[in-house]
């Protein structure tokens, strides 16, 4: 049986850059990177549906989130103090293919970032990151220690290149891609590496239950509707049907 | 002692996992055995496979959710070939829930089904998100008199028919269906409803309206069971926002006989075992022997 909804008891929960929180909770955690667990803050209602946050990364004793607050329901979590208890789902979803290696480049927009710090601890290989932000870079001092090169891209031109990430990013330097971030971002990627580099990406959806019951979070793919909760949220880019 | 009868059928207890928020059970049956459920009702089926909506499926309101997944399923022969064998193996009561757009889709549907071990069709005359869902047909009284009668002669299953909430008249579609043939009645469907992106100046979904379900829309369900309970004496299923067991005993006591889980689902899968759990401690505790007793008392 797998475990249902447990409790986890906040060690850390701090707004690392604005709307951008880094969560920890102590307990025993599973999971692999690219999977991710519904997160429930609140005993009652409302809101009414746990939300679906990413591994940023777990250690022993340890699960570790990165999360913006985006609505209610991360609002509340963000407001959650060391020695709260949160209500935890999973882990959920496929997760990245781990048996890759060689020259591998990590591509992010915004909190995008989330998956990439575990990803790029568990990945062998040469790996790249290339991570575009609106206004501020976070999270990337942590992942440093585990890439070769770190490369920013803000579109006000604070930090890094001004403009997109994807701007600075030559395919032809990689064997594999991994992206997460925006859709326009993963398209722009998509095209770019088109017959020269294989891509995965992580997709995100509204979801309802998290455990590919309601078909609420199903994407366009070649093969028809998939589930981001339960087939994904990783895909092979070039199974991605995008609807402009 | 939380033992039910349906139309002389025994559940386990009253709680059935609702259509659509259950898929076939399988993803379920991974966090706690479904066969502790008193029934499971498929997800919605339609004769031939559908890949359902585009766009945003999943809206969430306050105290519930709005939904327009669209009757993605694989169809009646998909269903028996790739879901049914999982289900039939287990101690458990299969409701089929069954949409069309035409009449004659509903009828081969049936005759599909007439030849499996499910024990109920529950006919779904009351999808509100695409037109193959039936909704057409759960609106006015007429229009879901005739379906049901052709579908009562057609099949060998009984037939529960889901009414949905946006019917004219919820008392007189009850009185009708029943009229037609309707061997029991499940209730509620989703409220059609409307949410818009106030920047992109657009509905949120698609289809311009959705399905609203979950507690916000528990009280309304409730007074629906009760005044169609009123009008019938054929076995009622009361479905709308129920969470807890207090819930599910107020819909007993409105006059149903079994009940159904639905949106809950999502906030916790074992939700419904916390239901049963509740209802059995409610009787012991008030000194209830049969739910018979407190049925319809309201």
């Amino acid at each position: 049986m797998k475990e249902n909804y447990r409790k986890g008891i906040i060690y850390k929960n701090t707004e690392i850059s604005p709307n951008i929180y880094e969560l920890v909770l102590e307990g025993d955690f599973h999971g692999i990177p690219g999977q991710f667990y519904m997160l429930r803050g609140w005993d009652w209602l409302d809101p009414f549906l746990s939300r679906p946050i990413s591994i940023a990364d777990i250690e022993s004793g340890k699960i570790k989130f990165l999360y913006e607050v985006k609505g209610r329901g991360t609002h509340i979590i963000s407001k959650l103090k060391k020695g709260d208890t949160l209500s935890l789902l999973g882990p959920l979803g496929n997760g990245f293919d781990m048996q890759m290696e060689g020259r591998i480049a990590l591509i992010t927009g915004g909190i995008g970032i989330a998956p990439m710090l575990y990803l790029a601890k568990k990945l062998s290989g040469e790996i790249h990151i290339y991570s575009g932000f609106r206004n501020n870079a976070y999270f990337l001092d942590q992942i440093r220690p585990y890439v070769k090169t770190v490369k920013i891209a803000t579109e006000n031109g604070s930090i890094g290149h001004k403009g997109f990430i994807t701007e600075i990013f030559d395919p032809k330097d990689f064997e594999l891609v991994y992206a997460c971030g925006p859709t326009p971002m993963m398209e722009v990627v998509l095209k770019m590496c088109k017959g020269i580099v294989p891509v995965f990406v992580s997709m995100e959806n509204h979801m309802a239950c998290g455990i590919g019951a309601c078909l609420g979070c199903t994407i366009e793919t070649i093969r028809g509707m998939e589930r981001v909760c339960k087939e994904g949220p990783v895909f092979k880019g070039e199974e991605v049907v995008f609807n402009d | 002692m939380t033992r039910v009868e349906i139309l002389g059928l025994e559940l386990k207890n009253p709680v059935i996992a609702a259509s659509g928020t259950f898929g076939f059970g399988r993803e379920f049956d991974e966090y706690f055995s479904i066969e502790k459920l008193g029934g499971i009702s498929t997800k919605g089926l339609t004769l031939n496979k559908r890949d359902g909506n585009k766009g945003i499926r999943i809206y969430e309101t306050p105290s519930g959710l709005m939904n327009s997944i669209g009757l993605q399923n694989p169809g009646v022969k998909g269903f028996i070939e790739e879901d049914l064998p999982f289900l039939e193996n287990m101690d458990i009561v299969i409701l089929a829930n069954l949409g069309g757009s035409t009449l004659d889709e509903y009828l081969e549907g049936i005759e599909l089904l007439n030849n499996t071990s499910i024990d109920f069709i529950e006919l779904n005359i009351s999808c509100p998100n695409v037109k193959e869902g039936g909704m057409a047909f759960g609106i006015k009284c007429n229009t879901a008199e005739r379906v049901v009668k052709e579908a009562k002669k057609v099949s060998k299953k009984p037939l529960i028919v889901k009414l949905s909430p946006n019917a004219e008249n919820i008392q007189e579609m009850a009185y009708s269906c029943v009229n037609a043939g309707a061997d029991g009645l499940s209730l509620v469907n989703t409220f059609n409803a409307l949410a818009i992106d106030v920047y992109k100046r657009k509905p949120i979904f698609e289809n311009i309206t959705a399905g609203l379900s979950g507690p916000c829309i528990k009280p309304i369900a409730l007074r629906m069971v009760y005044e169609v309970s009123k009008v019938v004496n054929v076995p009622i299923i009361g479905i709308g926002g129920i969470i807890n067991w207090r819930d599910a005993i107020e819909f007993i006591m409105a006059g149903a006989t079994a009940i159904q889980v639905g949106s809950g689902n999502f906030i916790k899968p074992d939700i419904s075992l916390d239901i049963i759990k509740g209802i059995e401690e409610y009787m012991k505790e008030e000194g209830i022997k049969s739910l018979e007793e407190i049925r319809g008392i309201i």
